[in-house]
């Protein structure tokens, strides 16, 4: 643990620009092969905390089957289908029971479908990555561009309408944002459709693939039919932007703080006395060195957006794991709910090891 | 919110030499200048706005949160504003102005139960854990950062059916979503909290306070816990924002409490869903913006703080009517003060520390 103000402060983009690497760094030697091995080291004991946390919370209640079934079933019956899953026997052989299963892949079947979770993951896992994907691209083109204008004009007019966007893309719940743009766009001026990934028609056509990779766009590029690319874009467009802006206003706030941070450092004053261009010295130095902490603070907003995209699936019925985390939910199916969030924590966990090399590899300081 | 803002300033300093103005806020309130003031200003407002709407709601909606009917008869589902209902009425028949009001409440409730138990447990470990040190410290660290890593919603989601199994009356929804949150939260104070021990454990004064005998806990309590607290406000309200924002995601994902037992933004959002589609936009306009000024008005005044504190983000009074000393003051967030004993070698990475 080092001292932990910057990071703490990310969520918020107020990360300085010079201090975290810098505080990140110990005096210690070491190469990169060796800070991968350890940063690798490191996600496991993290995995299993989460996994665990996750466990013996989701325990807590009772048996996800008696949560389930509870009051639907005669109490003979319910006792014979917990015996029959072994939910009667000590908590702890449950437990390796799982993280057994969970070395080998396995992260359970779900209660109410009776499919193996890694099966939902596969089924639905490529419509929250495809969204996600639109997000990201959403955020980088307006979130950093938007970000370094800000910093350019910093405390003047743009600034301070920049912020208060940024701002306001913070404050506005994803959900909310995405339930307004429904409003806005499909009911009102009925330019873009209201829900779903692809209408009927187009779902059908795409299922008639032989082997479809679950990306639609993809999915619909291999039919060639312009239609049904059309029909997939015009579906995506609301909840990326919904889900993208939300992410932008994050961007936004991140580059704007670390430009003003390097903008004021020496190099940037020793560029501007040979005379370099207020433009280029934004352009080329005091943009790049305020890239490295943005990188390193990406893989908290992989958290935030898949959060994001639990809740966005669920504004637009987009069929990814976040809207059938919310089915699962209201099914009371914890099994399934445990799955899910486990395998999410995991998703975190690992982007945050490859964004940390990736950051690794940009600035040497970072390295332990 | 303004309460919950200065609720770690008790526990600040012994308040011999400083006046109302060293409070934290306000004292960043008299600091700041131009557009930082008017982002300071406005994000006070709003919270004004939201606590008042939070403490005065039974005289200001014109029904309670769970009417469905008064003396004229029942309400009707999804009635057009009007003279009766201003902001109509909802899919199951409610009041939308009464509950966007008494959503305020609960709004608040869940924000003061959630950050209290957080700075409670979060400063109570961050400061055992980084004064005694040794492998608890060590455990803890990497659970804290475990838990720091995980996304919150889905945190809060899992903590919420440990605690409720995920339906519940008023004060049980309250405290499911506050536990919840909380749990999210405590990783936060407890990082800070022991950064800051860490480091003013290895301060002269602290020495000289064991060298005289003081206990362990005189040390942690009147020594390191007093010079800690600095950066609480700015986090305090930070969180106060992502707990609005938590609490509205839990309740649009079903997790909320009970029509019946109280209003909560983020479920009449989610029955708002429908409603949508078909083009009736009261039920989703108002408690959405409900949730976003509230929570601008949280974000506003956290941006201003953390740009206060950080001399390199303040914008600097003119010189003219400059105060003695604008930066020296308050300039060090991470490290703490530099009225502290130790000065500004304290803000020196603690090489051996870590």
């Amino acid at each position: 643990m080092t001292t932990t103000t910057s990071e703490l402060t990310d969520s918020s983009a107020q990360e300085d620009g010079a201090g975290a690497p810098v505080t990140r760094r110990r005096r210690r030697g070491g190469g990169l092969g060796r800070y991968i091995v350890v940063r690798f080291l490191l996600i496991i004991p993290t995995i299993f905390i989460l996994v665990t946390t996750v466990f013996f919370l989701m325990r807590t209640t009772g048996d996800p089957i008696t949560a389930a079934l509870g009051g639907r079933l005669p109490p003979d019956q319910l006792a014979q289908r917990v015996h029959d899953a072994g939910y009667d026997r000590p908590l702890f052989v449950q437990y390796f029971e799982y993280l057994g299963g969970i070395v080998h892949g396995d992260f359970g079947t779900t209660i109410s479908d009776r499919r193996p979770v890694l099966d939902v993951l596969k089924t639905f896992g490529t419509a929250t990555l495809e969204l996600s994907i639109y997000a990201l691209i959403v955020a980088f083109i307006v979130g950093i561009p938007l970000g370094m204008v800000a910093a350019y004009f910093r405390d003047r007019a743009p600034d301070a309408i920049l912020r208060v966007f940024a701002i306001l893309f913070y404050a506005t719940p994803v959900f909310f944002l995405g339930l307004l743009f429904k409003l806005v766009f499909s009911v009102w001026l009925d330019w873009l459709p209201v829900a779903g990934r692809a209408s009927t028609g187009t779902e059908i056509e795409l299922s008639t693939l032989a082997h479809p990779s679950g990306f639609y766009l993809i999915d619909a590029l291999r039919l060639g039919d312009p239609e049904a690319v059309q029909d997939v874009l015009q579906h995506a467009i609301l909840p990326s932007l919904a889900l993208g802006l939300l992410t932008a206003g994050i961007f936004l706030r991140l580059v704007r703080t670390n430009v003003i941070g390097t903008h004021g450092a020496g190099y940037v004053e020793a560029a501007r006395s040979r005379g370099v261009g207020e433009y280029r010295l934004l352009r080329k130095h005091a943009y790049r060195p305020a890239l490295i902490p943005i990188i390193t603070v990406i893989g908290l907003q992989v958290a935030i957006l898949l959060v994001g995209a639990v809740l966005t699936e669920t504004t637009f019925e987009w069929k990814g794991l976040g809207f059938q985390l919310t089915k699962y939910l209201q099914a009371r199916d914890f099994v399934a709910v445990q799955g899910i969030v486990a395998l999410l924590a995991v998703i975190v966990a690992v982007t945050n090891f490859i964004v940390d090399i990736i950051a690794a590899l940009i600035d040497p300081r970072v390295r332990y | 919110m303004a309460t919950a803002a200065e609720a770690p300033a008790p526990t600040a300093t012994p308040r011999r030499k400083r006046s109302w103005k060293q409070l934290p806020v306000i004292h960043q309130l008299r600091q700041s200048v131009g557009l930082q003031r008017g982002m300071l200003v406005a994000g006070l407002v709003l919270m004004g706005i939201f606590v008042l709407a939070a403490i005065f709601a039974p005289l200001l909606a014109p029904y309670s949160y769970g009417q469905l009917r008064d003396e004229s008869g029942v309400f009707g589902a999804q009635q057009s504003p009007s003279g009766e209902h201003w902001l109509g009425t909802t899919v199951g028949g409610y009041d939308v102005l009464s509950r966007v009001i008494y959503g305020a409440r609960t709004a608040l409730l869940v924000i003061l139960v959630a950050i209290l138990l957080s700075i409670v447990v979060g400063v109570l470990l961050g400061l055992v854990s980084g004064y005694f040190g040794g492998w608890a410290d060590r455990v803890l660290v990497v659970i804290c950062d475990a838990i720091y890593a995980f996304p919150t919603l889905l945190l809060a989601i899992v903590v919420g059916i440990a605690i409720s199994g995920g339906q519940s009356s008023l004060w049980g929804g309250i405290f499911a979503a506050a536990l919840s949150i909380t749990v999210v939260f405590i990783p936060q104070y407890f990082r800070v909290i022991r950064a800051e021990t860490v480091r003013i454990k290895a301060e002269a004064f602290v020495e000289s306070a064991r060298v005289i005998g003081a206990s362990n806990w005189r040390i942690m309590t009147r020594h390191v816990l007093r010079n800690s607290t600095r950066t609480l406000p700015l986090i305090v309200t930070l969180n106060a924002s992502e707990a609005i924002l938590t609490l509205a995601g839990l309740g649009f994902l079903g997790f909320g409490i009970q029509p019946t037992s109280g209003a909560e933004w983020g479920y009449d959002l989610n029955r708002s869903l429908s409603d949508v589609t078909s083009g009736i936009w009261w039920t989703a306009v108002f408690p959405g913006s409900a949730i976003v000024l509230t929570v601008l008005g949280l974000t506003l005044v956290g941006e201003s703080l953390n740009d206060l504190v950080d001399p390199r983000l303040r914008t600097r009074r003119r010189a003219a009517e400059g105060e003695p000393s604008p930066v020296g003051e308050v300039a060090v967030v991470p490290g703490g003060t530099l009225a502290a004993p130790g000065g500004i070698r304290g803000l020196e990475p603690l090489g051996g520390e870590q």
